[in-house]
């Protein structure tokens, strides 16, 4: 009876959607994650949307580009690409970059008391002062990040076909499980954890209880810059590396962060993930998974060659869609965030 | 109203000198087009200085508004294409647009059906499978009828009406675009705006790039009709200048209805909500409505502009709607010359969109000189794309402006000035 219900099992079909649907669905709602946890630490803690962070992603993998580049020759070790092994040292450099761009651009900002909106539009201007010097440094071409050529590859045999995963898709979703789980923990034990918790939930009486804003800001940013250099050469390494690698996706990333709930880590994690999904399964052709019922049903219902819900060039709309629907049938997100008044 | 002060004059007339030294350097044709520009940039610069500088709106989408206005401006004026009209294929769109409008009617029979007694989990539910349903059925019946029309006359061409209207449709179009966001989004902070107007702006780019049947997508459209004789009948300089009148009349009467606006109660209300928005409602102000007044007033204006600008350029091209970076030369434009200061928005958009075209051969200059001198120098060979990086730069230069002049001159060169009543 089992045998004969896997022979019926459309394989090819069935394999086919775990590596185009559901497998590409995390790698990009794993991004869509690390990404989002920033923006919306962040935006919890400092009050502003930090249009930046996508080029802060970009910023990151070139300074692991250039880490490979000083260190390793190019050379992959213990059989990991060097890009991922000299990741903390671009993690590092990237939340001291986030800790300078603070400090320079928004903590005067701060100190005035401006409307937070003034904040943002600053924000934008870092951002494409960041665009302006990584195409003026690295020009406007691709990198590739893994000098080493073919990338490797796993194949998890799966009914007779195989489940296809490289090597940096692997570790982009591991490293975001990690992450995810290394953030909870910090989060919820440590002391610097429940300080920013404190923060962003109440900052006047988080400030009379004796915790020091300065440090929290600081935090905040180390854990935001650092998260996003991982996501950027996570995503450099899977893909190829370019300057305008993250503008495409800061507008997801808001997307997932409010989704989310902002001030929520794990809604930004459950958010980035829900804007992969459905960004993936919109442009999923669907037609292959109901090609194989063709033969139970009548005649007259004939399946079409393509079943998707929006054509390939139209899926850089999908987030924003999730967005507007979000803002307006819950705009405090799935998990509760903020009061977003 | 008094004479105009001192700080007015001096920065006019050095505006004025270095218009006259561009016209001397580049001559009268180069001159008047960017006059031109400059003058439909003001357009749009009036009005973001309305949703900035009046309301404190955060507008990032003014490139999706602007796309929006010329693509209805274009479709308005453009020559009738006659092989589309003449087939059975306008038949055919109207069917596949009647099958939207009757999906759209069937979804909002299906949100409505709380009012018979549905519980509203069961009409949440029933909404969604009704909105599935009616899009794949629309699409079904949209694809193939514009697919045909991509096959056969190509696109469906435009309506052939004067461009005066087809600038008044534009502008319409993106108020009407601002009115459907800000329903959404003006209840929210000012981020959540910032985000759905940059979003919204994207999606309208897509479609218009991708909508080949409707725009021809990056085929391009040219030649755009003018509202004044073109190059071709009166020479370049004799062309621009007529168009420049025609512009600088638009400017003239948006700035002076304005500037009563702005000294009416009307104007007053909206200073105290955007100053104090709490004590404002406590006044009994409608804060929200009247905000949504200053951003679709705001983005008609932003349309009219931005369809005489792509109505200049005579060609419509949905690619060359880069999103940032012009959207934020508007941004430097009207913060530099100080937002809530009309007089002060017509200066900074001149001043910086001069910059702005002269950095181009200036910045070219210093990078081939900086790789020249370090070729000599150090013996360092300039990469080979120096010329698109320089460009770069000028990226750079405005980000940088904007982070300044947030920080040492919040209220631009020309501050808005308080109101006074006697």
């Amino acid at each position: 009876m089992e045998a004969g219900f896997l022979a019926a099992l459309p394989a090819q079909e069935l394999v086919f959607f775990i590596n185009r649907g559901l497998l590409a669905g995390l790698i990009i709602g794993s991004v869509y994650a690390l990404g989002a946890v920033g923006v919306t630490l962040i935006f919890g803690i400092l009050r502003f949307a930090h249009f930046a962070h996508g080029d802060m992603m970009t910023i990151g993998a070139f300074v692991a580009l250039i880490c490979v580049a000083l260190f390793s020759g190019g050379e992959s070790n213990l059989g990991l690409p060097a890009a991922f092994v000299l990741m903390p040292l671009a993690m590092a450099a990237t939340a001291f970059i986030a800790i300078g761009v603070d400090r320079a651009f928004y903590a005067p900002l701060r100190r005035a008391k401006v409307r937070p909106v003034v904040i943002v539009m600053s924000s934008i201007g870092v951002m494409l002062m960041m665009q302006g010097l990584v195409r003026l440094f690295a020009g406007t071409g691709t990198w590739q990040l893994e000098a080493g050529g073919a990338k490797t590859i796993y194949r998890l045999p799966l009914l007779g076909r195989d489940i296809i995963l490289t090597q940096p898709q692997a570790l982009l979703i591991g490293f975001t499980a990690v992450a995810a789980i290394a953030l909870h923990l910090f989060l919820t034990r440590s002391r610097m954890g429940k300080a920013m918790r404190a923060v962003s939930d109440n900052p006047d009486l988080a400030r009379v209880s004796g915790i020091s804003i300065d440090s929290v800001v600081r935090a905040t940013w180390v854990i935001a810059g650092a998260l996003a250099a991982a996501a950027g050469t996570l995503l450099a390494l899977d893909v190829t590396l370019k300057p305008d690698l993250a503008f495409n996706i800061v507008l997801p990333i808001f997307a997932a962060a409010i989704v989310g709930g902002i001030g929520q880590p794990y809604g930004a994690i459950a958010g980035g993930m829900l804007v992969g999904f459905t960004e993936t399964f919109a442009v999923f052709n669907w037609s292959v998974l109901l090609r194989p019922l063709q033969p139970f049903l009548p005649d007259f219902i004939d399946i079409p060659n393509r079943i998707a819900f929006v054509p390939t060039e139209y899926k850089i709309v999908v987030p924003f869609f999730i967005l507007i629907v979000v803002l307006i049938w819950r705009p405090t997100g799935i998990f509760r965030g903020r009061v977003v008044k | 109203m008094s004479a105009l002060p001192r700080r007015e004059i001096v920065l006019f007339s050095g505006l004025a000198v270095l218009v006259a030294l561009v016209f001397a350097w580049m001559g009268a044709a180069y001159g008047t087009r960017m006059l031109v520009e400059a003058s439909c940039y003001a357009i749009i610069g009036l009005g973001l200085t309305i949703q900035w500088g009046y309301a404190g709106l955060f507008n990032v989408g003014i490139m999706g508004f602007i796309a929006l206005a010329a693509f209805v401006s274009l479709f308005v004026t453009y020559p009738v294409n006659g092989a589309f009209w003449d087939s059975d294929m306008p038949g055919q769109l109207g069917w596949a647009l009647a099958a939207v409008a009757i999906g759209a009617a069937a979804v909002y029979a299906a949100s409505q059906t709380h009012r018979l007694g549905l519980p509203k989990k069961w009409r949440t539910l029933l909404t969604l499978i009704v909105l599935a349903i009616a899009y794949l059925w629309a699409q079904s019946i949209f694809d193939p009828a514009t697919a045909q029309i991509e096959r056969g006359a190509g696109w469906i061409g435009g309506l052939g009406l004067p461009v005066w209207l087809g600038w008044a449709a534009g502008g319409a179009a993106a108020g009407a675009l601002g009115w459907a966001m800000g329903r959404i989004t003006l209840g929210l902070r000012a981020d959540y705006m910032a985000i759905a107007t940059l979003g919204i702006s994207e999606i309208v780019k897509a479609f218009l790039k991708n909508a080949d049947w409707l725009t021809r997508g990056t085929l391009t459209v040219s030649p755009i009709p003018w509202p004044v004789p073109t190059p071709q009948e009166i020479g370049f300089v004799a062309s621009r200048a007529a168009y420049l009148s025609v512009t600088a009349l638009l400017i003239l009467a948006i700035f002076v209805l304005l500037q009563r606006a702005w000294h009416s109660p009307w104007g007053r209300m909206m200073r105290a909500i955007r100053d104090n928005e709490v004590s404002a409602a406590a006044m009994g102000k409608d804060v929200n409505r009247r905000r949504l007044e200053m951003f679709v007033l705001g983005n008609v204006i932003i349309g009219i502009g931005g369809a005489a600008l792509v109505t200049f350029t005579s060609i419509f091209d949905p690619s060359a709607f880069v999103p940032l970076n012009h959207t934020f030369l508007i941004w430097v434009m009207v913060i530099l010359g100080g937002a809530g200061n009309n007089l002060g928005t017509v200066f900074g958009v001149v001043l910086v969109y001069i910059i702005w075209t002269m950095s181009e051969p200036a910045a070219l200059f210093l990078f081939q000189q900086g790789a020249y001198w370090s070729n000599e120098l150090f013996g360092w060979q300039a990469p080979s794309d120096l010329a698109t990086r320089a460009l770069q730069m000028r990226v750079f230069v405005i980000g940088l402006t904007i982070t300044l002049v947030l920080r040492f001159a919040p209220n631009g060169l020309l501050p808005e000035k308080p109101v006074k009543y006697e």
